[in-house]
């Protein structure tokens, strides 16, 4: 049962997609499993052939159970929240026994929230789940401050509710989506020490960049300004490795392979950031199609477990017709994230005279545990220099 | 395409993009932006729908002139005729 | 109904086996002559004969395996050992005859043994005389072990032993010979295979046997008056351990104390929270904690031995703490 979030503990299994004698391959969709996020698929990163399931439709089982048995490379198919893949879609990656780690190699990851820091007695985090209450949210009156069942019960003063569990139904209910988001949102802002700096940058070149190629573009082919965007951001990280990773139990992992979380608006309200795997490594069009697939998928459900586990850095814009900037709140287990505000003709100084130029402010947020001030606005200037350059991107 | 026909292939096009919409009783004349969450993404993906339903490029430059159903709609008209 | 002491109840249980049974006979030491080192035989020489009431020399292994042979004769000895303290003796006749045979004879014969002995600290008999190695006979496949700890059983279990093909262990807490309750005038027969639920209740899972249950039963009373709730279970049986009776308990109660007058290394108390880690792990809100014997030999002197062993106001103690209301 892959982790699909940093508090996520458990997942029920809604639909096996394989069965026993199926031949699986890399990227193969096998399950669809249910947590407080909706309906997730869940991707199988070996080849083989199907051995056995082990976990029955319906089952709710806790995050690391294994699911299925697979023969093959002799390894469980137990996806857990794999902090890096070099794998740059949509290329499938030839079958490996083990998925390519980044450096400094990630120790074993055990189930999420082992690493979670919440005391708490077995029974009273089972209540919380049936309840759905957020454990971090629930005061513990237990020894050394466990939270015992009768707190989980009587309810901490600031006991966060995640979503009550729905019926059973494929595809994302984005009311459900939201709750659990605004939980992990308050969770985020009262754990992680947020730092901020911000830069506002010059975009003619960006754009006069942007609408050539789009004009030699077919429509199906066109690029969003937010594309190249995202490129830079991706070769910004690499210069600056402390904002791109992901916590694992007591300490942060930089990674070198960017995984860009991008936030998606849901319909409805909330926002949710999968990732696209290797953006550092992608041409421009096809960071555009991965975004494309990646909001139509987030939109009308089918999104991977490994999309929502494995971003190891945001990216979140305001779009046109909004505020000049925006201060984002981390999506844990990632140190930092990236708001972008609306691209607005502002004057600018240029050969020390005034004038109007199309800027847009970019903020940067990040874990002050892992980094500084001086961290963020190196990664600020070397984005506004790629953004200079757009035909390198 | 009379004017009629291109309004129900945009608005099915728009309800490819946006399902939700469909509920909704949008106003032909006023900004879908005013009336709706669409962003860009959704935008382009409308323009997509809509060269796929019509052949019809709308090159980028003129996005601008496309506010509301009546706007794409009488735009669409200009290009078939 | 009457009342009688565990003794009583004792002396009743093998009359009637004696009365019913030609097979059946007692050997020991002073079982006959003297009418038992715990008078739980007195009067037997002269109701059933010196053949069937046989005092024995000096010698737990040779009586012991005596007692061994005459059940794979075909007879059904109850074999009385003094004390556990001296069953040490025996060991091998228990632990490699009584306990193996059924298993290397391929089930060819069978030993249907009963031994009783007495066990447990409390009357300042000293470290040599006050041992409770009930555990060490509840790590032996091929043996049963039972420890009745009330009147009721103390009547009704050695007739369920007997009936066993195989060799049954008996367990008699010391402290508990005196010890006076009612029992019907036809007690009803008793299996061994189950625990008992004494007391119900809520809050705590008190799991004890022997000698220990009154002490539990006590604690209950005393934590009742601070609002905790305990559910008092006796074990009956220690080999096989009665799972499913401690698993429902303690998954209701979420909490789990186990009152044990061994030592607490290595002892019967270890086995039953790793059993229920083991099996209710998510169900509980605390660690399982135990009560046991200090690791000292134990003393002699009355107020040390108290000390050294499990007492109600120690369990009382315990209970408040892992329940929380004390740090």
């Amino acid at each position: 049962m892959p982790s699909l979030g940093a508090d996520m503990d458990a997942g029920t299994l809604v639909e096996w997609l394989i069965k026993p004698g199926d031949d699986v391959h890399h990227g193969d969709i096998v399950a669809v499993v249910e947590t407080d996020k909706g309906a997730i698929e869940v991707e199988i990163f070996d080849d083989g052939t199907v051995k056995s399931l082990e976990v029955p439709v319906g089952a709710k089982v806790p995050v690391g159970t294994v699911l299925a048995r697979i023969d093959g490379k002799g390894e469980e198919k137990a996806p857990e929240a794999k902090p890096a893949r070099a794998a740059p879609p949509p290329e499938p990656q030839p079958p490996a026994p083990v998925p390519p780690v980044a450096k400094p190699k990630p120790a074993a990851k055990a189930p999420a929230h082992v690493g979670e820091g919440v005391r708490a007695s077995p029974v009273a985090r089972k209540r919380a789940q049936e309840l759905g209450i957020d454990l971090s949210g629930v005061e513990g009156t237990g020894p050394e401050g466990a939270v015992t069942l009768k707190d989980v019960e009587q309810g901490g003063p600031a006991a966060a509710k995640a979503p009550p569990k729905t019926a059973v139904a494929r595809g994302i209910k984005p009311a459900d989506m939201r709750k659990a988001i605004a939980a992990a949102m308050a969770r985020s802002n009262r754990e992680i020490p947020h730092y901020y700096v911000s830069l506002d940058i010059e975009l003619t070149a960006l754009s006069d960049w942007l609408a050539a190629e789009n004009g030699a573009r077919p429509v199906q082919d066109r690029l969003l300004l937010i594309a190249p965007m995202l490129k830079a951001v991706a070769l910004a990280l690499k210069e600056v490795p402390e904002l791109n990773g992901q916590w694992q139990g007591e300490r942060f992992v930089p990674m070198s392979d960017v995984h860009m979380g991008v936030a998606i608006a849901l319909r409805g309200g909330g926002l949710i950031a999968p990732a696209i795997h290797g953006a550092d490594q992608m041409r421009v069009g096809s960071l555009m199609a991965g975004l494309r697939d990646l909001t139509n998928r987030t939109r009308k459900g089918g999104l991977k477990s490994s999309e929502l586990s494995d971003p190891t850095f945001t990216v979140t814009s305001l779009g046109e017709d909004s505020a000049d900037s925006v201060s984002p709140i981390i999506f844990p287990p990632q140190a930092a994230i990236l708001g972008l505000g609306a691209i607005r003709r502002r004057p600018w100084v240029h050969d020390d005279g005034l004038v109007v130029r199309p800027i847009v402010t970019a903020t940067l947020g990040a874990d002050h545990r892992v980094s500084d001030g001086r961290t963020g606005g190196r990664f600020l200037r070397f984005l506004a220099d790629l953004l200079q350059e757009p035909s390198k991107l | 395409m009379t004017p009629d026909d291109l309004m129900a292939t945009v608005k099915h096009a728009l309800y490819d993009v946006a399902p939700e919409l469909e509920d909704e009783d949008l106003a032909a004349d006023r900004p879908l932006r005013d009336q709706t969450e669409l962003d860009s993404m959704d935008f382009l993906n409308l323009a997509i729908a809509i060269h796929d339903a019509t052949g019809i490029d709308i090159p980028e430059a003129d996005y601008p002139k496309l506010q509301s159903l009546d706007d794409i709609v009488g735009y669409l008209g200009t290009k078939l005729h | 109904m009457a009342t009688i002491t565990y003794r009583d109840a004792i002396r009743a249980a093998m009359r009637e086996a004696l009365t019913n049974d030609p097979r059946v006979f007692l050997m020991g030491e002073d079982v006959g002559k003297y009418g038992g080192s715990y008078a739980c035989s007195k009067g037997f020489i002269e109701e059933f004969g010196p053949d069937r009431i046989r005092d024995t020399p000096l010698s737990e292994s040779g009586f012991t395996g005596a007692g061994i042979g005459a059940a794979l004769g075909g007879m059904r000895p109850i074999v009385e050992i003094m004390t556990v303290n001296f069953s040490l003796l025996a060991l091998d006749q228990i632990v490699n005859n009584a306990a193996t045979i059924r298993h290397m004879s391929g089930g060819q014969f069978s030993i249907p043994l009963v031994i009783r002995m007495a066990t447990g600290a409390g009357r300042q008999l000293a470290a040599q005389h006050s041992h409770s190695l009930e555990v060490w006979y509840a790590h032996i496949p091929g043996i049963r072990v039972v420890a009745p700890a009330t009147i009721a059983d103390a009547r009704g279990m050695l007739a369920a032993a007997l009936a066993d093909p195989d060799p049954v262990v008996m367990f008699e807490h010391a402290t508990l010979y005196g010890a006076e309750g009612d029992l019907p005038d036809k007690p009803p027969p008793v299996d061994i295979d189950r625990a008992a639920v004494l007391r119900e209740g809520t809050d705590v899972t008190l799991i004890t046997y022997s000698g220990s249950v009154p002490k539990a039963l006590e604690a209950a009373k005393t934590l009742a008056e601070s609002g905790i709730e305990a559910e008092v279970i006796d074990l009956r049986t220690l080999r096989p351990l009665d799972d499913e009776t401690i698993m429902a308990s303690v998954s209701k109660t979420h909490r789990a104390m186990i009152v044990d007058e061994g030592w607490r290394t290595c002892s019967l108390a270890a086995e039953i929270s790793a059993r229920i880690t083991e099996q209710v792990f998510y169900d509980l809100d605390a660690p399982v904690g135990r009560v046991c014997s200090a690791e000292v030999p134990i003393p002699y002197p009355r107020h040390l031995e108290m000390a050294a062993t499990p007492q109600p106001e120690t369990i009382v103690a315990a209970v408040r703490k892992l329940v929380g209301v004390d740090e």
